[in-house]
This record gives structure tokens, C-alpha cells and sequence, in this order.
């Protein structure tokens, strides 16, 4: 090989790899950056930050238990009534449907997920938020209103409608992970299933045991999304930094306190305290998101040649 | 001899009702995973009428053409359009070239520990709320600049594409058939010109439509922009000034106190999604053809 080849390919290798390590950069950076403008609410506050229910930025206090009890609930509540729904839609796409039938369907469900999270949120202002107030929610408060979740008075901006937004909005993800999942279990645990007399349903089963933990990832996965969805739970929840049993009561998550805030936050310790949060907010996403991808990976690479 | 074979009819009886329970629980959930999809799509189906249906009852030209105007005095979305196709044209400028580069190093040089961090990194790095990325552009771009700016909204969406175009181009250039690049190496081509000549001009098309589903992804991006390019109720042609973008305008008009407010919210949405929707089935038509 001639010289000039070398050294062209030294440097074309050179640029490909700034680009990569750009990433590793970025990264890095926002961890950097967001650590030390985050550090004067950390030295004043320390870890009652994390536990403190009092956000009263006028007043100097800063407690962030309210956001993240906020984002706890609403993501919890969104996967509890996403999962079943999602793995109705993944088994019915790779066990049922006809690929004919299957491919439109499955698009739509995808095209959910390209919906931008403003325009949910104005479709949760004016039309999720109605019906929550004049047809679920005076359901559940005429039926179960004996439990504390359904008590409370009911304006349709709240928790509840702010979980039902994220549940939709993970419904696509979810889905579509659970779909390469069973996908990836061999059709011969199908066939050895059917041949020993199971019903479609029982063969069904066996998949779903066999893609455990990359189901386990999807759930994990959509969780992530949940806890850092922004827009549209800031326009439906309600922003009122409290902690109530009610879910019809308005609430506040770690993502929606940024963006309602940040940027009016011209005090110095103000400011450090929502960094801080969103660096709580990063943590938190970043590791959920790499556990998703470590226990999808087990199940989409490893077991599909093992059996 | 008679009492034997009628043990064995109500045994084949009792199986037979067994079966038939466990057709029947299976035509049940079958049913139900079913409806789910059914109840989705339909989910899908409602949101997309509403957005239909109010947008265009209050869409019309001037609109199209006009800035933000106290209320009562009309207003339009004219800035916030071309806001938004400058600071996604920008940001597509800086993330595709990055992204796409990360992306070819990744399929051809990846295979080592640097390469799977990398990867790794880059894949939860698309799981991260936008939002971080707007508060990191703010610290490291805006404050040292001194304001808000149409280029700091470029670059939060830019470092939001990075990630995806670079993990789409990797998918894409693996497709491409190992024989070809043995072909050319063969001929004496060093790896470089292989890379540049053959393996991405192959790979082009779906390089394309990843870049398409990520440049659609950042047009629908508010949070990001929230506190980096803020909003202007002017035309700004000027990337160092506070820029108006479709989706910081929707919020605003959504959460706005005036109904003529929120009528306006659903025609700018109307136009957000249809130029959302063209790239996606454009995406769907192109792949489509070629597999």
C-alpha cells in the first residue's frame, strides 16, 4: 500500500472517531456543567433537599419531595395502564395478525409515538381534561369515591389526567420494544408448543415467558419516558407543588417544574436548585434508561440462537 | 367389560369440556389483544380528528402570514414558521454531519470497547428528556452569551439529533453486503475511498430517511427551546436574537387566558402535524419500496 492511502485513511478514521467521541463529550459536559451549578444549592441544602415538602422559592425554601412524589405517581400510574394495554397490541401484532392487516396497524401505533408532547398537551387541556372531569373522574367519585385516590374536588386538571396523557404517550414505545422482544423468540418454541396441543392463547404464554426480560426492559423503557416527558404534563397536571392522596388534585412533577420556572429563575440559589433537580432528573432517567437497554439486549441478542 | 368402557366415555366427556374451556379462554384473549389495538388506533384516530377539525376551523391565509398581535387584533404564526424551519435547518446542518460521522464509525470501526461505549451511551442518550439538553445549553451557551438566541436552540436540538442519526446510519451501513466492500478493496482502493465511494452511496436512501425521522422529531421539540431560543413575536432572520418557533407558540397559545387564543393553538398545530405526518409517511413510502 502506498503512503497517501495511509495517511488518507488516518485521517478519515480520525474524523469518524471525533464524531463518536463528540457523544461521549456531551455527555460528559452536561454531567459537568450541571454538577457544579447545581453545587450551591447541595452545600446549602444538602440531602433535606430530596426530603423537604416546603417549595416556596419567594421564602428562600426548597424542598423537592413534592416533584418527586409527582413523578413517581403519574409515571407509575401511566405504566400500570399501559403494560396491558401495550402487550394486547405487541401479542396481537406478531401472534395474530395477518401481516397484511398487522403493517397498517402497526404504523398508526407508531405514528403516536411521532406526535409531538405540546400537542398532546393541548389535546389533554381541552379535551382529555373535560372528559376526566365530567365522565371518568365523576365516575370513579360516584363508585369509589370511599377511597382517598378518588376524593377531592374535581377540575380535570390534576394527576389523573396527567397520568392518562403519559399512558398514551408510552403506549408506542412500549409496544414497539415488546414487538422485537417476541420477535426474537424462535418460531420453533411456537411450533413445539402447538404441536403439543396448546391453545393459541397457551402458546402464546410460553413466548411471553421466554421474552420475560426483554418484556421487563419495555416496561423499564417506558417508565423512562414517563419520568421525563415535559410538556404535556406541565400543561395538564396542574403545577401546584403539594403532596395529597387525591389524584384528582393538581400536582407537579420534576420535569414540568423546569420548564414552568427555569426560566424566570434569576436568583443565584434559585437557579442552583433547579439544576439541581435537573440533575436528579438526569441520574434518574440515564440509569433507568441503561438498565431498559441491558435487559432488552439479554433477551433480543442472546436467546434468539440459544434454543 | 361395560362398566370400563363407560368410565372411559365420561373421561373423553370431561376432556372434551376441558378443551373446550381452554379454545374458549383463547378466543377470549385473542379477542382482547384485539381490542387493544382497536382502542388505540382509535385513540390515535380521535386525537388526529380533534387537530383536524379545530385547526382548520380557524386556519386561513392571514394567519399563515401574520405575527403574534395583542388579542383581539387577529395574529398569526408567520414568524414562528419560519423560526421553526430555520433553528430545525441549522440544528440539521450541525447534527447530521456529526451524527451521520458517528454513525459510519460506529458500523465500521465500532466493534472494540470504545466503540460499544459509545454505542451504549449514544442509545441512552436518546432516552434523556430534552429538557436536560435545554437547561445544558442554557448553562454552556446562553449564559456566557448573554441571552437567548435562535443559534442556542439550533445547537440544543442539534446535540438532541446527534444520538439518533448516529445509531439509524450505523443500522443502515451494516446492511451494506460485506462482498461489496471486498470488492473494491480488492481493486486496490484504500479503506477510506470504500467507505466514501461505495459503502455510503449504498447505504444512502435509508441514511436519508433516518436523517428525515430525526429532523421530524426535533420539529416537534418544545422543551429544548424553552429557555435557548425563547420566543419572539417578531420575523427574525437574525440567529443571535430570541427566535419564535411553532411549538413554543402553541404552548403559549394553549395555556394562554383567551379563547381566540386557544383557537389559534389548533391551527398551529394543524400545520405542525401535517408537516409531521408528510415526513413520516414520506419515511413509511420510501422504506417501504425498498425492502
Amino acid at each position: 500500500m502506498s503512503q497517501t492511502n495511509t495517511i488518507g485513511d488516518t485521517i478519515f478514521r480520525a474524523i469518524l472517531l471525533l464524531a463518536a467521541a463528540s457523544i461521549l463529550l456531551i455527555v460528559t459536559a452536561i454531567i459537568v456543567m450541571m454538577t457544579q451549578n447545581s453545587l450551591p444549592s447541595i452545600r446549602q441544602y444538602g440531602f433535606s433537599f430530596l426530603t423537604s415538602s416546603e417549595w416556596n422559592p419567594s421564602a428562600g425554601l426548597y424542598g423537592a419531595l413534592p416533584f418527586i412524589y409527582g413523578t413517581v405517581v403519574s409515571s407509575v400510574i401511566a405504566v400500570i395502564i399501559s403494560v396491558p394495554l401495550s402487550l394486547g397490541i405487541a401479542i396481537f401484532l406478531t401472534e395474530q395478525a395477518s401481516v397484511r392487516f398487522g403493517r397498517p396497524i402497526a404504523f398508526l401505533v407508531e405514528l403516536l409515538a411521532a406526535i409531538p408532547s405540546v400537542v398532546y398537551g393541548l389535546w389533554g387541556i381541552f379535551v382529555l381534561a373535560p372528559f376526566v372531569r365530567e365522565y371518568l373522574g365523576a365516575f370513579l367519585q360516584n363508585y369509589l369515591g370511599f377511597i382517598p385516590l378518588f376524593q377531592g374536588r374535581l377540575t380535570g386538571i390534576g394527576m389523573l389526567t396527567g397520568a392518562l396523557i403519559l399512558a398514551i404517550m408510552i403506549t408506542p414505545i412500549i409496544t414497539a420494544v415488546v414487538r422485537d422482544v417476541l420477535e426474537a423468540v424462535p418460531t420453533t418454541q411456537r411450533e413445539a408448543a402447538l404441536a403439543l396441543g396448546a391453545t393459541e392463547w397457551e402458546t402464546t404464554r410460553v413466548v411471553l415467558s421466554n421474552a420475560a426480560s426483554g418484556i421487563a426492559g419495555a416496561v423499564v423503557l417506558g417508565l423512562g419516558r414517563a419520568i421525563g416527558e415535559t410538556m404535556a404534563v406541565t400543561m395538564v397536571i396542574g403545577n401546584v407543588p403539594q403532596i395529597t392522596a387525591s389524584l384528582f388534585e393538581p400536582g407537579y412533577t420534576i420535569a414540568s417544574v423546569l420548564a414552568a420556572n427555569f426560566a424566570e429563575a434569576r436568583d443565584a440559589l434559585y437557579f442552583s436548585a433547579l439544576i439541581e433537580i435537573g440533575l436528579i432528573l438526569f441520574l434518574v432517567t440515564f440509569v433507568v434508561n441503561a438498565l431498559a437497554k441491558l435487559l432488552v439486549i439479554g433477551v433480543t441478542s442472546g436467546a434468539g440462537q440459544k434454543a | 367389560m361395560e362398566n370400563i368402557a363407560d368410565t372411559k366415555q365420561t373421561n373423553f366427556a370431561s376432556e372434551q369440556k376441558a378443551r373446550n374451556r381452554r379454545r374458549l379462554i383463547s378466543s377470549l384473549m385473542t379477542t382482547l389483544t384485539a381490542a387493544c389495538a382497536i382502542f388505540v388506533v382509535g385513540l390515535l384516530l380521535i386525537i388526529l380528528g380533534y387537530i383536524a377539525v379545530r385547526g382548520v376551523a380557524s386556519l386561513n391565509l392571514q394567519f399563515l402570514i401574520d405575527t403574534p398581535k395583542p388579542v383581539g387584533e387577529g395574529g398569526g404564526i408567520g414568524n414562528a414558521i419560519v423560526g421553526s424551519f430555520l433553528m430545525t435547518g441549522v440544528a440539521s446542518l450541525i447534527g447530521l454531519p456529526v451524527g451521520i460521522a458517528a454513525g459510519v464509525y460506529l458500523a465500521e470501526y465500532g466493534d472494540g470497547w470504545f466503540g460499544h461505549i459509545v454505542r451504549f451511551v449514544a442509545d441512552t442518550m436518546t432516552g434523556i428528556p430534552s429538557i436536560i439538553v435545554g437547561i445544558f445549553v442554557f448553562t454552556v451557551f446562553v449564559l456566557p452569551m448573554g441571552r437567548q438566541s435562535g443559534f442556542a436552540g439550533s445547537l440544543a436540538l442539534a446535540i438532541i439529533m446527534i444520538p439518533i442519526v448516529a445509531r439509524t446510519t450505523e443500522e443502515m451501513i451494516r446492511l451494506v453486503p460485506k462482498s461489496m466492500r471486498e470488492g473494491a478493496l480488492a481493486l486496490g482502493a484504500p479503506n477510506w475511498r470504500v467507505t466514501w465511494d461505495i459503502v455510503l452511496p449504498a447505504a444512502k436512501s435509508g441514511i436519508a430517511t433516518g436523517a428525515m425521522l430525526a429532523i421530524a422529531r426535533v420539529s416537534g421539540e418544545t422543551a429544548p427551546l424553552l429557555f435557548t431560543a425563547l420566543n419572539s413575536r417578531f420575523y427574525n432572520f437574525h440567529l443571535d436574537q430570541p427566535m419564535a418557533s411553532l411549538t413554543v407558540q402553541i404552548y403559549n397559545y394553549a395555556t394562554g387566558p383567551f379563547e381566540i387564543e386557544w383557537k389559534m393553538a389548533w391551527a398551529a398545530t394543524l400545520i405542525l402535524m401535517l408537516l409531521i405526518l408528510i415526513i413520516n409517511v414520506a419515511v413509511r413510502y420510501l422504506t417501504r419500496r425498498r425492502f
